[in-house]
């Protein structure tokens, strides 16, 4: 299949009804050639890749015979096969070819963009009722390959070679075709999921003042978490006061609050009726709340249920029993617990960020927020339905439903690469202990002046005794050792700044590409089990044999100067590769069983 | 699907089928054919809601020379509505397929507060200001008045239902609450007093126990009832503390004080009638002589909560002479109310028996115990003789009727505890009387007895014997069904020690170490940094949860969690708490993921699901005891052990268990599911509680997962998380016993396979 060419018996078909000229198909990378059998037909041609604008092929199961419909500009070529089986095999062979020549063509022409991938499908005088793939299709892919260089490697990589076959290698791509999710979104920013309610006050030891840091990005948050200080701000400031009186009244509350004293707290709200504001609790939140508790899941509306209680009438039932609980609620007003915190942080943060404004202004970011906040949904009650059958169902008893996917947008893949070797690494060895890095550096004139010591020494007492002490060479052999691994040391401490960076341009990109393809074929491989059928189980042979070649150019790159590194991020590769070909080997292990247990003569 | 269990057709709205949801729907089906009362424990997520509704309607349909009403209970409002959801799906199913012979009505039954449509009342704080709100509106004396002078405000969806009269009927359908109300909304009808009409026509109810439990409804929801029902209670694994509440009743100084408010209007009011409408007061009085304690039939919406005593032990005879005159009732109540404030002011617990009380009432307030026992009749007369309708000022003095009528009616089962604080806060002076009921069984025995098949199901009810001796009756089928397993899909852990090697417990004298906290906190954290979306905790107090993450704040665990995942809290306030939850939800449904901190005996753990993606970890830290010194709890132990020899440890064990179990057993929905759970505690891995756990969980739990530290246990969770996360063989055809039936199977099994599970 790998081979850079394709020879069948087919016959070509100017229309559909033509009963058709038997002759030999010729398939090479960027061309195709019919010679017919009959060499005096005139159905003789040689096209090439580039002019071809669009195929389409009949499927296996309907009662059409296997035909392949190449089109160009102004005509089509129309084969039939032998069987489908040949079909297939030309049908990817063009597929590839035509993804090829686009490349090229785009690669050669790009003054011109509009080549290769021109929309014909309206011109094509004849249309096969079942196609398996409209131009519009082979089209988007093509774009898509085109669009991203790493996609197109890989494609490069494993289709034209033969490991997968284009239907396979677009099969785990699907969301990928699916028309306007491709359009890339740019990566949202969510809203920070640290607390910042709790910005600590910093005291500096010496004198009777906390300080508490306010940066944009923390007034924003404010602002967003407490619709009530939003408000007041709105309403207060530059009227009433100046901006930063309005913080420091605020962080004034703050600091009550974070001491926990809910009677100071009272009293000095009393006074003060500003303060007071940021100190009771939030009306707007309140009523927030009760507006979204209409809303809510019904499968999880505990507050019905509070409403449907006739038991606990106020008195009636076990007021003071074991199961119960009781807390001190007193001053309640003035107590903001931790919890009313957490829960109001995750409920914002799920909001997502509403505003896209500068921060630097807290009073543009203050009424662009007022705005995003008036915004409400109308879809909620079709929501609710759809989420109460979705509570109800029983999945594995009947068929699977498509759940909608968002789709997952990463800027960057290298800090997805990153984070997971760090996770393997933790994997490898949790037992790794505190073991603190040593200062191994020394200057030139520490080591020369050591040096010449030691000279020293060997000179007024000779060379009888080793001239370094023991413990010393022991201590500088484990220094070395450790310093040797020290990457290993260093890795997974701080994500930031990984082994890769370290390593030259050609062997990163290199172990990024293998990882990438590993990936693909790992994905792959475990889809295709339980192996149920043959085609199955011929795909994993094919998987397996790519990714032992992988392995083995792994084991090559980590022969390179910077062995240790490398090893180590190759050693989670070996891993994941390892486990597959385990599995490879049992699951094969126990078909072989089983199938030798069933027939007699041991046939699959 | 379509299938016979033995002879009848059940239809089932699935392709598939459980085996032990077919095992399950057959013994139901023996213990309807045998009209009597059965007790099954059957795992969560094996589909129990479906298969017994499947089997019940079913059974319906083949025998409809007889057809049985089924009267499902559930604990809370949004169980009812799950119920009712799949009930849904059924009745579709069985419409499309039988065509209209198969349509049922089934409705959801709920408070005014969950079915009102009227806007100006469901605006109401409360319910019981809901319930208030629509009696202003609605009674039938101010609708008298209405009449005559049009100024007076009515309900208009009320009276577009009057006026439909007969013609006011649901058309056959399943109906949610919310199905309710757009109907009713919709057609103009008030959906509550729809819904409360059609109960007696439908063939299936949906409620809250408390319907068929708590006298006080129950005698106006569930008289009516015919006796070929099938009475469901699903997750029953409480159902004793809800019959033992339904009996309770506690008085504080509040409730003593509102009462007397209420005492001194209701004169107010008897002398406003004495000017104006005597002869009202003396037509009330003549009807008490005649002994109509109930003033005959009353209209639907004058009902009022019934006598709280159960319908049997209500005496069928005249209102005793010395309270049949309203001034001479208003001042035994004022007694009454005297006495309890002298009974309060006690420096010492007190516990009385029933007797004693009222010889004491007696002897110092002269208040028979005849006397005491009308109360509650009493004083619903003379409600309506004043047209009261704002009932919801006068829940206090009604509180203090359904005590004396409580306690002048029973003799045993029942003690009175006077407390002058609570013992875990000393500091703070808050006396109560508690009239508390030990004996669960008194509540239910009127249901046993009256329906002719009573269902008591639970994924956990172990050990399943102790039951019926809690409950005191005898059912005739009492069986536990395992879960079939195409894979190991729950992984339950014992976690003895935390990361440093030192154990870890709730136990009173450890709970408060530092190192156990931060213990707790580093397995939190841990495990929130390897499980994908949703993590569920689960504490044995609200006070320890609040102290807890109030010390994870201080040493900045929570922040570190929350690099990983959002944060939840359950918190006493339910408007908030719901609130939580679905946030909780949304973070799990956009793979934010969520870690939601709730407390084992909280409203939270009672009923809502943590399956799929929204619980793929449960960690219960600690094992939630009741709190052993109250005093209520010691009086009910020493009851238990005096009437059914129930040891003292054995029930703290067990009910402490039940509720641990009930905490993790609710991550699994469905054999595609899988999830984990953490016993983070020492006091798990000693076999003596650990076997009190229900068998499906004991039966994955491994013996070298019985005795785990933080990062074992972070291993065993990577790892499991690894298996599941591969493909899998669904139906189980290769193992050889089969997980998963379709209607081939079933019928190519035959009979043989029903005493193949069975076995």
């Amino acid at each position: 299949m790998s081979c850079r060419q394709v020879v069948k018996r087919a016959s070509y078909k100017s229309k559909i009804k033509d009963p058709g000229t038997p002759g030999v198909l010729t398939l090479t990378e960027n061309k195709f050639v019919f010679r017919p059998n009959d060499p005096s037909s005139a159905a003789k041609f040689d096209v090439e890749f580039k002019h071809i604008t669009g195929h389409k092929n009949t499927k296996e199961g309907t009662d059409k015979p296997p035909w392949l419909n190449l089109s160009d500009k102004d005509r089509s070529y129309i084969f039939e096969f032998g069987s489908f089986h040949d079909l297939h095999v030309c049908r990817d062979f063009v597929g590839n070819a035509l993804a090829k020549s686009g490349e090229a063509a785009k690669a050669s022409s790009a003054a011109k963009p509009t080549s290769a991938a021109k929309t014909t499908s309206e011109k094509s005088g004849v249309t096969l009722p079942d196609e398996q793939l409209s131009t519009a299709e082979m089209q988007l892919r093509m774009k898509l390959l085109q669009e991203d260089s790493e996609l197109q490697k890989l494609h490069m990589q494993f289709v034209i070679s033969g490991v997968l076959t284009e239907s396979e290698f677009w099969a785990t791509r699907k969301k990928l075709l699916d028309g306007d999710s491709r359009t890339k979104s740019k990566q949202r920013v969510g809203f920070r999921s640290s607390m910042i309610l709790d910005t600590k006050p910093m005291t500096d030891g010496r004198m009777n003042k906390v300080t508490f840091n306010l940066t944009p990005e923390i007034k924003y948050q404010i602002f967003a978490l407490k619709p009530a200080v939003h408000q007041a701000f709105l309403t207060l400031v530059p009227s009433k006061m100046t901006e930063k009186d309005f913080w420091t009244k605020y962080f004034r509350a703050e600091y009550l609050h974070s001491t926990r004293n809910a009677v100071a707290a009272a009293a000095e709200a009393a006074e003060d009726e500003e303060l007071a504001i940021f100190l009771k609790e939030d009306a707007i939140l309140a009523s927030e709340a009760r507006r979204k508790i209409r809303r809510v899941d019904p499968t999880l509306d505990m507050e019905a249920d509070l409403g449907d209680d006739y038991t606990h009438l106020p008195d009636h039932g076990i007021f003071r029993d074991g199961s119960k609980d009781v807390m001190e609620l007193h001053n309640e007003l003035y107590r903001r617990t931790l919890s009313q915190d957490l829960n109001r942080q995750g409920a914002v943060v799920l909001q997502g960020r509403t505003v896209d404004v500068d921060l630097e202004d807290p009073r543009t970011v203050a009424e662009a927020l007022m705005q995003s906040r008036q915004e409400s949904d109308e879809s909620a009650e079709q929501e609710r339905l759809d989420r109460i059958t979705r509570m109800t169902e029983i999945e594995d008893l009947q068929e699977h439903h498509d759940h909608p996917v968002a789709q997952l947008c990463i800027k960057d893949p290298r800090d997805y690469f990153d984070t997971q070797q760090v996770n393997a690494l933790k994997t490898l060895d949790d037992s790794r202990t505190g073991t603190e890095q040593k200062k191994c550096s020394l200057t030139t004139e520490e080591a020369y002046g050591s040096l010449r010591e030691a000279i020293s020494k060997i000179k007024s007492i000779g060379l009888k005794n080793s001239t370094v002490a023991p413990e010393i060479a022991i201590t500088v052999l484990n220094g070395l050792t450790q310093n040797i691994s020290s990457t290993k040391y260093q890795l997974g401490k701080n994500p930031q700044d990984s082994v890769l960076d370290g390593l030259p341009n050609k062997t990163k990109e290199e172990l990024l590409h293998h990882w990438m393809s590993i990936q693909e074929l790992l994905r792959h491989f475990w889809s295709s089990y339980p192996i149920t059928t043959t085609y199955l189980s011929t795909k994993v042979g094919r998987l397996k044999d790519a990714m032992s070649q992988i392995y083995r150019q792994l084991e090559e790159i980590k022969q390179s100067d910077f062995r240790h590194q490398v090893s180590l991020l190759v050693r989670p590769m070996h891993q994941a590769l390892d486990a597959a070909f385990q599995h490879f080997d049992a699951d094969l292990q126990k078909r072989a069983a089983r199938s030798g247990g069933e027939t007699p003569n041991g046939n699959l | 699907m379509k299938f016979q269990v033995e002879d009848v057709t059940v239809y089932f709205p699935y392709d598939h089928i459980y085996p032990e949801q077919y095992a399950y729907m057959l013994e139901l089906k023996r213990a309807l054919d045998a009209k009597g009362h059965c007790l099954l424990e059957m795992p969560t997520g094996t589909g129990k809601t479906i298969a017994l509704l499947s089997l019940i309607t079913s059974y319906t349909l083949s025998k409809p020379q007889n057809p049985v009403k089924l009267i499902y209970c559930t604990r809370t409002v949004h169980e009812m509505e799950k119920t009712l959801a799949e009930l849904k799906v059924l009745h579709n199913y069985q419409v499309k397929h039988l065509g209209p012979q198969a349509q049922i009505l089934a409705v959801g039954l709920s408070s005014r507060k969950n079915l009102c449509v009227n806007p100006t009342v469901v605006a109401a704080e409360n319910r019981d200001s809901v319930d208030a709100a629509c009696r202003k509106l609605t009674a039938s004396w101010v609708r008298a008045l209405a009449a005559e002078n049009p100024n007076v405000p009515t309900c208009e969806f009320f009276e577009q239902y009057e006026k439909a009269g007969s013609g006011a009927v649901l058309p056959p359908g399943v109906y949610t609450l919310q199905d309710l109300r757009a109907y009713g909304k919709q057609r103009g009808w008030c959906p509550y007093f729809l819904a409360r009409h059609m109960v007696q026509f439908s063939n299936v109810v949906v409620y809250s126990y408390q319907y068929m439990l708590d006298p006080k409804v129950a005698g106006i929801i569930s008289k009516e009832m015919q006796k070929e029902s099938v009475v469901v209670f699903d997750e029953a694994h409480n159902i004793d503390n809800v019959c033992i509440e339904a009996l309770s009743v506690s008085v504080r100084r509040q409730t003593l004080e509102g009462a007397r408010r209420n005492l001194s209007k209701m004169q107010h009011e008897i002398e406003r009638f004495k000017a104006t409408d005597a002869d009202r007061l003396r037509k009330e009085y003549n009807r008490l002589v005649e002994g109509l304690a109930q003033g005959g039939n009353l209209p639907l919406t004058d009902t009022w909560l019934q006598n709280p005593a159960l319908p049997e032990d209500i005496l069928k005879e005249a209102v005793p002479g010395n309270i049949r005159k309203a001034d001479h009732f208003v001042h035994v109540l004022r007694r009454l109310v005297q006495y309890l404030e002298g009974r309060l002011e006690t420096e010492n617990v007190e516990k009385e028996g029933p007797v004693g009380f009222v010889a004491s009432i007696n002897t110092h307030a002269g208040i028979d115990q005849k006397t005491l026992k009308f109360c509650y009749d009493r004083l619903h007369s003379l409600m309506m003789t004043l047209e009261i309708t704002d009932t919801d000022e006068f829940l206090h003095v009604q509180t203090i009727c359904d005590f004396a009528t409580l306690v002048g009616t029973y003799t045993r089962g029942f003690s009175i505890i006077i407390e002058p604080f609570d013992e875990r806060m000393p500091h703070i002076p808050d006396p109560v009387l508690q009239l508390s009921c030990h004996d669960a069984s008194l509540a239910i025995k009127p249901v046993f007895d009256r329906f002719q098949s009573v269902v008591i199901t639970s994924g956990t009810l172990s050990p399943i014997d102790l039951y019926p001796r809690l409950l005191n009756f005898h059912p005739v089928v009492s069986r536990s069904f395992t879960m079939s397993l195409t894979r190991d899909c729950i992984c339950p852990m014992v976690l003895t020690r935390g990361s440093d090697q030192l154990p870890v417990s709730t136990k009173f004298d450890m709970r408060s170490d530092l190192g156990v906290v931060r213990n707790y906190g580093r397995l939190l954290l841990e495990m929130v940094s390897v499980v994908p979306d949703g993590v569920v905790c689960f504490f044995v107090s609200y006070s320890y949860m609040d102290g807890i993450v109030n010390s994870w704040n201080e040493n900045g665990i929570l922040k570190e969690i929350m690099q990983h995942k959002l944060v939840f809290i359950e918190t006493q306030d339910v408007v908030e708490t719901t609130l939580a939850l679905d946030n909780y939800r949304k973070a799990c449904d956009c793979g934010r993921g969520a870690v939601f901190l709730s407390v084992a005996r909280g409203k939270v753990a009672e009923g809502i699901d943590f399956d799929r993606h929204y619980g793929r970890l449960v960690i219960m830290f600690g094992i939630p005891f009741q709190y052993t010194l109250s005093k209520i709890l010691l009086a009910r132990l020493e009851y238990l052990r005096d009437t059914f020899q129930i040891k003292e440890g054995d029930f703290l064990t067990f009910d402490a268990l039940r509720q641990a179990a009930q905490c993790v057993g609710r991550v699994i929905r469905s054999k595609a599911d899988y999830g984990m759970m953490i016993f983070a505690d020492k006091r798990y891995s000693r076999h003596d509680k650990r076997s009190k756990l229900p068998g499906w969980i004991l039966s994955h739990l491994r013996d070298a997962h019985l005795n785990l530290s933080t990062d074992m246990a972070l291993h065993i969770a990577r790892e499991f998380l690894r298996k599941m996360a591969q493909p899998y063989d669904k139906a189980g055809s290769v193992s050889g016993r089969k997980t998963l039936l379709s209607q081939e199977d079933l019928e190519k099994m035959g009979e043989s396979i029903a005493d193949e599970m069975l076995r």
